[in-house]
């Protein structure tokens, strides 16, 4: 399977599900990167077809939710939810808990 | 890693929920993302290098900023209160530039061929121009935001904020849709201040409903807040003094009860006013909000619990957190002394922050973070032992008498504890003998009266000899800018 290096900012894409995620931090290296168990893509790359969804990694995403390894090392904001897990090689990631600060502005 | 990100994820989550509400006007997210969409094809188009906005706050400011980002354009909103030669100057620094702006504004500019301006009207009306979606550019380091500091000395810098900083502070501190459906956020700051800039994208990402009004006045504003049925508030403290003022004159309550949360920042809070707001508004939770334009905003907030808690302690150490400016946010907070040495609790010094929202960057200066990554304020300050942040002026601002520190703020403390005294700045003042001397102008209550050596007595009698001004101006007002910033500058010049 495809290994990418995870650079902040990045934005990728399912390819199973509509889930899209942005790289708020990575670790240096590459990973492989997969939602509902299909190696996600570019977000701006062209659709691509034919992928099915792995029921058993269908734990679905939230928009607005950030999602984290065990270390915290990675950590992804999905920014369009979808029905696929996301997972960090072969490891799914976790929904991180917000530091909710008192609105400010 | 772009700030568009927020308004298309708005947009997707809650798109036909009201966004921005501006006296008649009203914007879903999906009409906002629509409007931006038009406006960032219309900026690609134009070649600029900047975007840049001349006007009171509109939906034209919210559709201008992610516009800009949605093309990959540098976003500059100009401060509209600036004389019409200092705003054709910053122009002439963006230029090549698209430039929004309204009816009132028009007037004060020079007609330059580099610079194409675009009425507001025009600009919310623009043509559909096409399916093609943007596509924003997705270099974490390139430039969403450049504000112009106000240039107290010397010419204006250009204060950069880039992609990664605003989207770390935004999602570092706010929860996406945290808002309920019936909430509506009042924003009384202008467009061209770091406090407009989070607003919008706060708010955004909040999925919180925008009210905007185009300047603050109290009675205009409580008539906003009931009307909207507002839920939060951001103010700069002049603005709560003047509602605090407007509400004990007329006698009345404030008869908000849509009204949840209150943030203030942006200059120093006199205790009195923050601890008179909370009697007024005493289901309101209160949040002081300290940042800077160089932060991408907050660092610091003393939340609603240290409000009550402050209120209601008899103990003085946590009493006095009501002046504090709070915890840490997003980021880490040291204080240095003036050789750089990292002091301990209670000690005051040099406030320096580290974080990835703080960009601490200006064009053609560069970067002013240490080889460690920390910025430093140029504000002064202590933490206390549970690491509460304490402000005690600019350090531009500290009096240098004899090689020996002194902040304004202590001895302002000190006399603003006499009943007769208003307002007071105080400043140095040139001293053969010294070098700097300590000198004080003062407001005194309608009515009221002091003497010279009464207010000096009262100095010595709390503070050290060194402390007490050797020369005090009696004044009708003292100067402050729109934000109630007090301009020190102008005082200074009082004792030349």
């Amino acid at each position: 399977m495809a290994k990418t290096a995870l650079k902040a900012g990045a934005r990728f894409k399912s390819t199973v599900c509509d889930t899209q995620v942005m790289v708020v931090k990575a670790p240096a290296g590459e990973f492989e990167l997969r939602c509902g168990g299909a190696d996600v893509v570019g977000a701006t790359a062209p659709a691509a077809a034919g992928g099915t969804l792995d029921p058993a990694l269908s734990g679905e995403t939230l928009i607005g939710k950030r999602y984290v390894n065990a270390d915290e090392s990675l950590e992804l904001l999905c920014t369009k939810g979808g029905k696929g897990t996301l997972s960090l090689d072969g490891v799914a990631l976790e929904i991180k808990q917000a530091k909710q600060l008192p609105s400010s502005d | 890693m772009n700030i568009s990100t927020i308004l298309d994820m708005a947009a997707e989550a809650f798109g036909d929920r009201i966004g921005v509400v501006s006296g008649g006007q009203r914007y879903t997210y999906a009409e906002l993302r629509e409007a931006a969409y038009r406006a960032a094809r219309r900026f690609k188009a134009s070649g600029a290098a900047y975007v840049a906005l001349l006007d009171v706050n509109s939906p034209a400011a919210p559709v201008a900023l992610f516009g800009a980002a949605y093309a990959g354009i540098p976003y500059v909103p100009l401060n509209y209160r600036l004389t019409p030669v200092e705003i054709n100057k910053l122009l002439a620094r963006v230029a090549p530039a698209v430039l929004v702006t309204s009816v009132d504004f028009s007037g004060k500019l020079e007609q330059r061929a580099d610079i194409q301006v675009i009425d507001r009207a025009e600009f919310l009306s623009l043509p559909e121009g096409g399916d093609e979606l943007p596509q924003p550019d997705e270099d974490p380091r390139a430039i969403a935001v450049q504000l112009f500091t106000s240039g107290t000395t010397g010419e204006p810098k250009a204060a950069i904020l880039r992609h990664e900083n605003l989207m770390s502070y935004i999602v570092g501190t706010v929860e996406f849709a945290a808002a309920e459906e019936d909430d509506a956020i009042v924003v009384t700051v202008p467009p061209y201040h770091i406090a407009g800039i989070s607003a919008v994208l706060s708010s955004t990402y909040a999925c919180r409903r925008m009210v905007q009004m185009e300047n603050f006045e109290a009675a205009a504003w409580l008539d906003a807040c009931r009307e909207n049925s507002v839920s939060n508030a951001f103010l700069v403290p002049t603005m709560l003094q003047r509602i605090v003022d407007h509400l004990v004159e007329a006698g009345s309550q404030p008869q908000l009860p849509a009204l949840r949360a209150l943030a203030y920042g942006g200059g120093k809070m006199p205790l009195s006013t923050i601890a008179k707001a909370m009697q007024l508004f005493p289901t309101v939770d209160f949040t002081n909000a300290y940042g800077l334009t160089e932060t991408s905003s907050t660092i610091a907030v003393l939340g609603p619990d240290d409000h009550r808690a402050a209120a209601a302690s008899s103990d003085p150490a946590v009493q006095r957190r009501l002046a504090s400016v709070g915890k840490p946010g997003a980021v880490e907070i040291e204080i240095r002394d003036d050789s750089g040495k990292v002091l301990g609790a209670e000690e005051a010094g040099l406030v320096f922050v580290r974080g990835p929202q703080v960009s601490g960057e200006y064009l053609s200066l560069g970067s002013q973070l240490d080889d460690d990554g920390w910025f430093p304020t140029k504000d002064r300050g202590y933490l206390d032992a549970e690491g509460y942040l304490f402000l005690d002026g600019r350090a531009d601002d500290v009096i240098v008498r004899g090689g020996e520190n002194i902040s304004p703020g202590e001895i302002e403390d000190v006399l603003l504890g006499h009943p007769a005294v208003a307002d007071v700045a105080v400043v140095a003042m040139p001293d053969e003998q010294w070098g700097e001397g300590v000198a004080a102008a003062v407001v005194l209550k309608s009515g009221a009266s002091a003497s010279v050596a009464e207010l000096q007595e009262l100095v010595r009698g709390k503070l050290r000899s060194s402390r007490v001004p050797q020369a005090i101006v009696f004044k009708d007002a003292l100067p402050y800018n729109e934000l109630g910033k007090v301009l020190r500058r102008i005082i200074r010049q009082e004792f030349v």
